[in-house]
Order: structure tokens, then sequence, then C-alpha cells
């Protein structure tokens, strides 16, 4: 059969049921533009994310811990045996990474790796009445520089205050909000070893990380030994890498070799990724759903017209159509209703997006945002549109299938 | 007038299987030539129109053989049945069945387009030709909703005739008009067989039309008598 006439017969057929057309229309349509604007949002979000995870946090972190706890000797001498140690004790040991400078040389030796040493701990920051617990993070300002986006994120101040200042301190918006600080105010810093530091914050840094803005502050790391009574010493390592697909491989490789645990940025927001997967998952799910009840739509307005136009089919038949022709002729209604659904899903999608992507709201969760942050990829145009294609053409299929079966004789005798 | 026969049915059986098999027809020997019109008459049930879709390969016979040209249609599978059906037959049935959403001249140019010999020009030519030839020239554009019974059989035989087939095969095709209508349309099937040169078999009930036929086959109980 031509093309031209099955399409002729098939644009009939539909133009003449134009309220049940439009309908099936429409459940296309609204899966294919639901499915644009809400992988548009969710990714756009998702992607937000993560860019701000690697711009502002290191790829790779060193840390003085072990994954596993280290094996008592008699473990060794009873393999597999059923032990029980009372009153063990750990060793008293320095805390921090041992040989920190060498692990920093043989690590800069790599080529694409930044790397910077910090000492973090918690200390108590007092301003006025007001105590906040924070994260205590020495560096190197020259190194720090390169692995993480503090400079960039400073809203007032600059980096090289904490060389100037005699005591400088930088602290997150959040810190500075919660206690009422503002630039070149003077804080206490006490520590858990009980030392106490009068310093004077020389910059306030946003990063969009809500956890981060409210508990980290920044010194020198000189100063942080002070404050944490560890002279010397180092406790994380924090890595920068041109290729952040890498991290994983990376991090494994430097587990291996030093034996302190060391984490990729994927492992450090794991929790956040795994919650990704599961926002993926309901998106998908629910996109999915629309576009099933759509191919009811379809399966419907198709059902029926095979049933009124058992007639036609008979004398097309009769007339020398072929099986394969009859059910082309009702397949290409499916397509039809497919292509312009996704077509106007498409454009109804667009609308959506660029809709979303004028609103202007402020939000605070994982991260702080001033509107959707969108995600604009031909990718989702082409999922959508397959997607329907293929909902509309398997919907069209079976009772295409079931008019191609027809016989003609049955339908004439029992019309005569 | 019976010099070849274009279609001819060799001991021809038709039953319904079932728990209690069902004969339609038995054992029916009949040969239809070019310019040759038949009429197939018989009482309700005497299995007329079951005889005609057998002729017409819209049904496989349990037993015997339908030849077309000479040759037999035995073995052919549902494909070449319908190409076949497409290039040598024309049918007419008691209902028009034209396809309600297209206007008379489409409906007469859906068998050549399906056959794609010729071109949109001269299919549109030749659709205008045949509905001209039936007296329906100025009706070209209507729907058939928008016609009488007659005016819809005789769109149904422009249709038939669309690809110029060998063979019209008709059932009952007056049985939903009135005298004057059936008499306009028995008369095309006359001009059919007589001027054009085409196998015409009717089946009705209306045995003053079948008296104008040129041989008349009466059917009792499925069998052919005398």
């Amino acid at each position: 059969m031509p093309a031209p006439l099955g399409l002729a017969i098939a644009a009939r057929h539909l133009s003449h049921r134009r309220r049940q057309t439009v309908t099936s229309l429409l459940g296309v349509a609204l899966g294919v533009a639901f499915f644009i604007a809400i992988a548009s949002m969710m990714q756009g979000f998702q992607q937000d994310f993560v860019n701000r995870i690697i711009d502002s946090s290191p790829h790779v972190t060193i840390k003085d811990e072990f994954r596993t706890p280290p094996r008592q000797p008699v473990e060794n001498v009873y393999p597999g045996a059923t032990i029980q140690l009372r009153g063990l004790k750990p060793k008293d040991e320095v805390r921090g990474l041992r040989g920190g400078r060498a692990i920093i040389a043989a690590l800069e030796q790599i080529p694409g790796l930044k790397v910077a040493p910090t000492l973090s701990g918690n200390a108590l920051l007092r301003y006025g009445p007001k105590d906040s617990s924070v994260n205590v993070i020495g560096i190197d300002p020259d190194k720090e520089r390169l692995v993480t986006k503090l400079e960039q994120d400073l809203i007032a101040g600059k980096l090289e205050g904490l060389y100037t200042a005699a005591n400088g301190i930088i602290l997150g918006e959040g810190v500075a909000l919660k206690a009422g600080i503002a630039m070149d105010d003077l804080v206490s810093v006490v520590s858990p070893e009980g030392v106490v530091l009068r310093m004077k914050v020389v910059g306030i840094f946003r990063s969009g990380l809500t956890l981060t803005d409210n508990f980290d502050t920044y010194m020198l790391m000189k100063k942080a030994q002070v404050l944490q009574n560890r002279p010397n010493v180092i406790n994380r390592v924090r890595i920068r890498m041109d290729d952040v697909e890498q991290a994983e491989a990376l991090a494994k490789s430097i587990e291996s070799r030093f034996g302190y645990r060391t984490e990729s940025w994927q492992e450090q927001s794991s929790n956040v990724l795994g919650i990704f997967v599961i926002q993926n998952a309901i998106m998908y799910s629910t996109v999915g759903a629309i576009l099933i009840v759509a191919c009811f739509g379809i399966f419907n307005v198709i059902s029926t017209v095979v049933f009124e136009k058992t007639k036609d089919i008979g004398i097309l038949k009769s007339m020398g159509f072929r099986d394969a022709d009859i059910r082309r002729i009702f397949v290409y209604e499916g397509l039809m209703v497919g292509c312009i659904g996704v077509l106007m899903g498409w454009a109804l999608g667009y609308g959506l997006v660029e809709f979303m992507g004028s609103l202007e709201f402020k939000m605070e969760g994982f991260v702080r945002a001033e509107g959707f942050v969108l995600y604009r990829t031909p990718k989702h145009y082409a999922i959508s549109g397959a997607m329907g294609l293929l909902a509309s053409t398997f919907a069209a299929w079976l009772p295409a299938r079931r008019a191609s079966r027809m016989k003609p004789v049955d339908i004439v005798r029992g019309a005569a | 007038m019976t010099a070849i026969p274009i279609l001819e049915a060799r001991n021809l059986t038709r039953e319904l299987p079932g728990p209690v098999p069902v004969t339609l027809v038995r054992d029916i020997d009949l040969g239809v030539g070019a310019g040759e019109f038949v009429a197939i008459t018989g009482p309700s049930g005497s299995g007329k129109s079951s005889l005609l879709y057998l002729l017409g390969l819209l049904d496989a016979p349990s037993n015997g053989e339908v030849l077309v040209d000479g040759l037999t249609t035995h073995g052919l599978n549902d494909n070449q049945l319908a190409d076949l059906r497409l290039s040598r037959f024309g049918f007419v049935f008691q209902f028009h069945f034209l396809l309600p959403e297209f206007n008379a001249l489409d409906n007469v140019q859906i068998p050549m387009r399906r056959l794609g010999l010729l071109g949109a020009g001269e299919i549109r030519d030749r659709a205008e030709m045949l509905l001209q030839a039936l007296g329906l020239g100025e009706h070209a554009h209507k729907l058939p909703e928008q016609m009488s019974g007659g005016q819809r059989q005789r769109v149904a035989i422009a249709r038939a005739m669309a690809n110029d087939p060998a063979v019209i095969l008709a059932d009952e095709p007056t049985g939903n008009l009135d005298t004057k209508s059936a008499e306009n349309v028995f008369s095309q099937f006359r001009r059919l067989a007589t001027d054009l040169g085409r196998a015409v078999v009717v089946v009705t009930h209306d045995t003053e039309l079948a008296a104008r036929a040129d041989r008349r086959v009466h059917l009792v109980d499925g069998r052919i008598v005398p």
C-alpha cells in the first residue's frame, strides 16, 4: 500500500473523532511536557549541587583515620577463632597524619593534582553572650586557593587578611549571622584543649552549601596548631584534581598506599547522591505513569475506531487490501497521535521550563538558591519523544493487529 | 458467449465446522465467461451469498477449487488472494460499504491508489470518468451520507470498476433500493457485461431482474438445481 493512502485514511479516521483524538493527544503531550519540565528541574538541581560540591570542596580528602580498627596481635595468632579481649585500651597516639609532609611531597609529584594540608578540629566561638560550636580549619592560604574555592566565595575581606592580621579568622556567613558578627570584630575561639585565642574577623564566605556556611571557619595552620595544642600536626590533606571523575580511583590508590582513610567527593556526599538516585526513580515512575495513562487513551480511541470501522475493514479487505495494509492504517493512527502529541508536548515542555526559569524565590535546603536551576538539553526532548512515540505505537499495535486479523467474509456476511 | 471461462468453480463445497457441521454449498460446478451476466437465485439460506464469497476468493472452500483465468487459486496465501482480488475482481454488496469519511470521488480512487499503477492525475480522471458513466458526475464531491441509496450503490459500482476488473461480483445489490433505483442499478450491470465485456455474477432474490440475465443459476440447499 502506498504510504499516502494509508495516511489519508488514518487521518480521516482521527479527524472524524475529534474529541477522543484531542484527549489522547493531550495525554501524550502532558506526559512529554512533564518529563521535560521535571527532568530539567531535577537534573538542574542535581547538576548544580554536584558542581557546587566539586567547586567548593576538595575532590579527595585524606583523613587521620583508618577504615578498620587495627588488628590485635592475638587475632593473628589464632586466625578465625572466637576471641574475647577484656580491658583493651587504645594506644595513646598523637592524632594526625603521621609523615604528613612526606605524603604531601609524594602527591605533589603526580601531575594534575593540587594538594593542601589542613588541621581541622572543633572549637567554640564566643562573641558577647553567644557561643557557637564551629569547625576550625587551619590552612595554608597559598595552597588553599589552589584546592578550594574559598577565595572566590569570600563576600567580605581577603584571603591575605589571614597573613596581615595578627590573629585572623574567616567565618562562614551562617556562623557570622547567627552570632551577629561583622567584619573586623574580635571573637574568642576556645578549643577542647582549653586554649583561648582572641581573633579578628578578616573575611566572611558564602559557598551556598548550608552545612559549610553554618559551621566552617578558617585560620592559618600555625594558629590552628596552637589552638588545638598539636604543633606541627596536620590531620587532613585536601586534593583537587583536573579530572574530577578520577577522584574515586585516586582515593582508592592513596588509601592502599598510605593506609589512611581517603574519601572522594562522591563518598563524602554519598548521602545526598543517594537521594538523587531515589529522586530520579520517582521522576521516571511519575512520568512513566502519565505515559501509561496516555497509552490507555490511545488504545481506547484506536480500539473504538477499529470497532466502528469493522465494515470499512471488510470492504477494504475484499477490495484487495492485505492484512498488513489494514494493520498499518491503524498503527499510522497511533503514530499520528504520538507525533503530534510529542510536538505539542515539546512546545508545552519548553514553555514550562522557561516559565520555571523566570520564577524567583529564596530556598534553603542542601543548598541556597534564588530560583530553579534548570538543565536544558536536547537529550530530554529526545528521550521524551522516543518514549511518547513508542508508547503510542504500542498502544495502537494491539487494536491494529485485531483489525488486520478480521476475516472479510465474516464482516460482509454479518452485515448483509 | 461462454468461450473461455474467466471464473470457474470446480466441485466447490463449503462446510462450516462445528459440533453440527453446516454445509453452505455442495459440489458446485460453474463457469462464467467474459461478457456473460449470470444471476444466482434461490430462497434465503440456499447458499447464494456463500457461493459468491467463494467465487470472490473472500472465503476458502472446504473442497474443490476456484480458477481465475484458467489458473487455480488453491494454495495461494492471503496476500496473493488479496492481490488477485485487487486487480481482477470488483465487489458490490447489498450495503454500499463506502468509506463514510471520503466523498464519492475519493471512494472510487481508493482501489486505484492501492494498486498504484496510475499516477495521481490519471487516477482522478479515471474516477471522474467512471462516476460520469454512472450518471453521478455532479455528485462526485458529496459524502455518502449526502446521497440517496441508489446513488451510493452506483458509486459502489464505480468503485468496483476502478481497477478495470475482469469479474464483477454483486451480492443483492438492489436489495435495499426502490424499484426505480433497482432498475437503474441492474441496467448498469447489464451494460458492464454487454458493452464492456465483463463477467458479471449477481446474487439476487428478485426473479424479475434475474430473468434478464444471460443465465440463471438456481440454488436450493447449497446445490444447483435446474
